[in-house]
């Protein structure tokens, strides 16, 4: 950027407006935002609110995945509905009758991993983002060679809903891919929890989570990446959470070729 | 010891005083989320009924949180003063909302001392929004780091420029278009992404040098824990205000990280910088309902009285600036626009009733049935109850924190419609640059890059990164 004293003195507040994602520079009329400022953020809290109230399309999810290759479950937490979900978290956190029943019915033997698909507060991330995520992860658990589960698909979840799921799917580690509270600029963000040894009252001390897991973030690969390295570190010390810290940086500096894990927004599985 | 009340053929019975505040309070989803809100609209009337008949003196006699077991307690009850209680202490709480209602501002300057928490809890549940507006707006609480804050006919702006990133040049030009709008008399705060002592000490140096260029007459202030505060001074960076959130009881003080030696601690080593130049109001605390129940420190007692007993912790250190975060907590504590427009309310009553320079980030999350305009009622509101200050962030989107609050332009609007002024050194300093007329309102041609003409090197900083 130049620093010419003549371009500052003319234009200076749209060069301002580059260096900062806030809503800076709009203009004024009167003590007032301009039209198309108003209508701009009434738009993005439009986007943001559709994010967290349109229902999880289970169907078409389980489908996507299902293409992928993998078995799928739908459940239900106790939470009946969304108006329930957003007072009670609690509720969310548990599983429903018919759930607990479905997974009682299983006979699963002991796996790795357990992967939750969960709606979260944004049905859009998961709508957008769930089945090419785990395209790009999918070669990180061939390569590992865990034994999975079948992945679970979550409605009116939250994070924590995964570990009586991951504990009655005997599951050694579970991820729950889940919708984030969507920002004004950010109705389509995933974020990732992942918890070692899975049963119900682990705290969120225990977790780790990758976050902003969305096209204009943190690509699909290198969220993956992300995962692998966490994964592979919570198997081998056998825990999760505060006292196993993200040391991927590295490891993705010594990758072959890093720049190939993304930024890519169809979320691409690497070649 | 139970309370009863009896309505028609039902008598209404509450276990102890702290179920009987719960189940008066205007209901809302964390009393809900708790298990101690009213079960039906004729229990929350009943138990209001029945807290109006409450003697004053009963709330102090029967803490709700054993001295014993909490430092929030003894520090209400160590620090009491009897004698501005004693003007009210013949009063039940129904007859202290009449009192309140035709006391002037001398009278409520006076007894502020003598009130409690759970007292101006109380009488809050069995006021209305009026009643609440009414009260506050005679309630001046007036305090003075390198402007004024707080007085009648006045409403200050803290300048909020937060970044993902805590880019020095992206922060810059955040402030600079707050400027623009003569906003940041309150404080330019910044809510850092990073707290790593090396971060801070750039941020810290950044808003120090910007103030002194500029010559502003206001603070800054990076909104850091306490103790990484209390590291940056030891290192001798320069810092205004110590900031802390805080909360009403003892285990919700320690899920922050906060004790009050601590805070004790922080506010000895910020007055002895001296930094103040016509006051030392040193300490920017926040607050917000539903901060003891997301710890699982609530020992069954309603949100809105927890909140007041934050203020309780803010009054010792005579805080510059205490803001309650109405919205930010979620719809799990407040679901909708007219729970969070109740809970500001309350929360800037029960403040300035205490004596605490209460402000109000009116803010809420995109899960939250609220939008901004319930915002434009909350802040329309707040402006009418003589609210110290409120936030101006960039468009009300905080791109850091993913909320949405209160713009530079909201806070326009509201000395538009309102006649409120900025705090009285900063509305000079307006005028002086010429951003301003005398009138205080912003020059229609081109404030902007009269702005930056006034800070080219600044304004260079800005461009250069």
């Amino acid at each position: 950027m130049s620093d010419d004293h003549t371009a500052t003195d003319t234009d200076p507040w749209a060069r301002l407006a580059r260096l900062t994602p806030a809503r800076i520079g709009l203009g004024r009329v009167g003590s007032g935002l301009p039209t198309r400022e108003v209508l701009r953020f009434g738009l993005a809290h439009a986007q943001a609110r559709d994010a967290v109230h349109t229902p999880l399309d289970g169907e078409t999810v389980r489908a996507g995945i299902a293409a992928l290759g993998f078995d799928t479950l739908a459940l239900a937490s106790a939470a009946p509905d969304r108006a329930t979900y957003l007072r009670r978290p609690d509720l969310g956190r548990a599983l429903g009758d018919e759930a607990q029943a479905a997974l009682a019915a299983r006979g699963d033997g002991p796996v790795d991993l357990a992967l939750v698909v969960a709606d979260g507060l944004s049905a859009r991330a998961v709508h957008e983002g769930a089945a090419g995520f785990l395209a790009a992860f999918q070669p990180h658990i061939a390569r590992a060679g865990w034994r999975l589960a079948p992945v679970v698909v979550a409605t009116q979840a939250r994070v924590a809903l995964g570990d009586g799921i991951g504990a009655a799917l005997k599951a050694r580690a579970v991820v729950v891919i889940i919708g984030e509270r969507p920002g004004l600029s950010s109705p389509d963000s995933l974020g990732l929890y992942l918890t070692f040894g899975p049963r119900v009252g682990r705290s969120d001390a225990e977790r780790n989570c990758i976050s902003n897991v969305r096209p204009a973030g943190l690509s699909h690969e290198l969220a993956a990446f992300k995962l692998d390295w966490l994964l592979t570190q919570a198997f081998a010390l056998g825990i999760s959470g505060v006292s196993l810290k993200d040391g991927s940086g590295p490891a993705l500096e010594a990758a072959p070729d890093p720049t190939k894990l993304g930024p890519g927004p169809t979320g691409q599985p690497p070649a | 010891m139970a309370y009863r009340h009896i309505v028609g053929p039902r008598t209404h019975v509450f276990a102890d005083l702290a179920t009987l505040m719960a189940k008066a309070t205007p209901v809302r989803s964390g009393d809900r989320l708790a298990g101690v809100a009213a079960e039906s609209a004729e229990e929350e009337m009943a138990a209001r009924w029945c807290l109006a008949d409450v003697p004053l003196r009963e709330i102090l006699a029967r803490p709700l949180i054993p001295y014993e077991d909490d430092d929030v307690t003894r520090l209400i009850l160590d620090t009491h003063d009897v004698p501005a209680f004693a003007d009210i202490a013949h009063l039940t709480v129904g007859d202290f909302r009449e009192f309140l209602l035709t006391a002037t501002s001398e009278t409520l300057a006076r007894i502020a001392p003598g009130i409690t928490p759970e007292i101006a809890a109380a009488v809050s549940k069995i006021m209305r929004n009026q009643d609440l507006i009414l009260v506050a707006r005679k309630c001046r609480v007036v305090t003075r780091f390198r402007n004024t804050i707080g007085l009648p006919g006045r409403l200050a702006v803290r300048l909020q420029p937060n970044h993902p990133t805590d880019d020095a040049a992206g922060i810059t030009a955040s402030i600079l278009d707050g400027l623009s709008y003569g906003c940041g008399d309150a404080v330019i705060g910044l809510n850092p992404a990073s707290d790593s002592v090396s971060t801070l000490s750039g941020l810290l140096r950044l808003f120090d040098d910007l103030i002194r260029r500029l010559e502003i007459p206001t603070q800054g202030c990076i909104l850091t824990h306490v103790t990484t505060t209390i590291e940056a001074m030891n290192r001798g960076l320069p810092v205004d205000l110590v900031f802390q959130s805080i909360a009403g009881t003892q285990g919700a003080n320690a899920s922050f990280g906060v004790t009050l030696p601590i805070l004790r601690e922080a506010h000895e080593a910020a007055l002895a910088l001296k930094r103040g130049t016509i006051g030392d109001n040193c300490m920017y605390f926040e607050t917000g309902q539903g901060s003891a129940l997301s710890a699982g420190q609530h020992h069954g007692i309603d949100q809105q009285t927890l909140e007041a007993r934050a203020y309780a912790v803010a009054r010792p250190f005579r805080p510059l600036l205490v803001n309650t975060v109405v919205g930010f907590i979620g719809p799990e504590y407040l679901y909708d626009g007219k729970e969070i427009i109740r809970a500001g309310l309350e929360d800037h009553f029960c403040g300035k009733l205490m004596g605490v320079p209460l402000g109000v980030d009116v803010c809420y999350t995109n899960h939250a049935e609220a939008d901004q305009n319930d915002m434009d009622t909350l802040l329309t509101l707040l402006g009418t109850a003589g609210c110290n200050f409120v936030m101006g962030i960039p468009g009300a989107d905080d791109v850091m924190l993913n909320y949405q609050s209160t713009s530079f332009h909201d806070s326009l609007y509201l000395r538009e419609v309102l006649g409120l002024k900025r705090a009285p050194e900063f509305e000079a300093w307006l005028a002086q640059i010429g951003l301003t007329d005398a009138d205080g309102t912003l020059l229609q041609e081109g404030p902007s890059a009269r702005l930056i003409a006034a800070a080219p090197g600044l304004g260079d900083r800005g461009m250069a990164a």
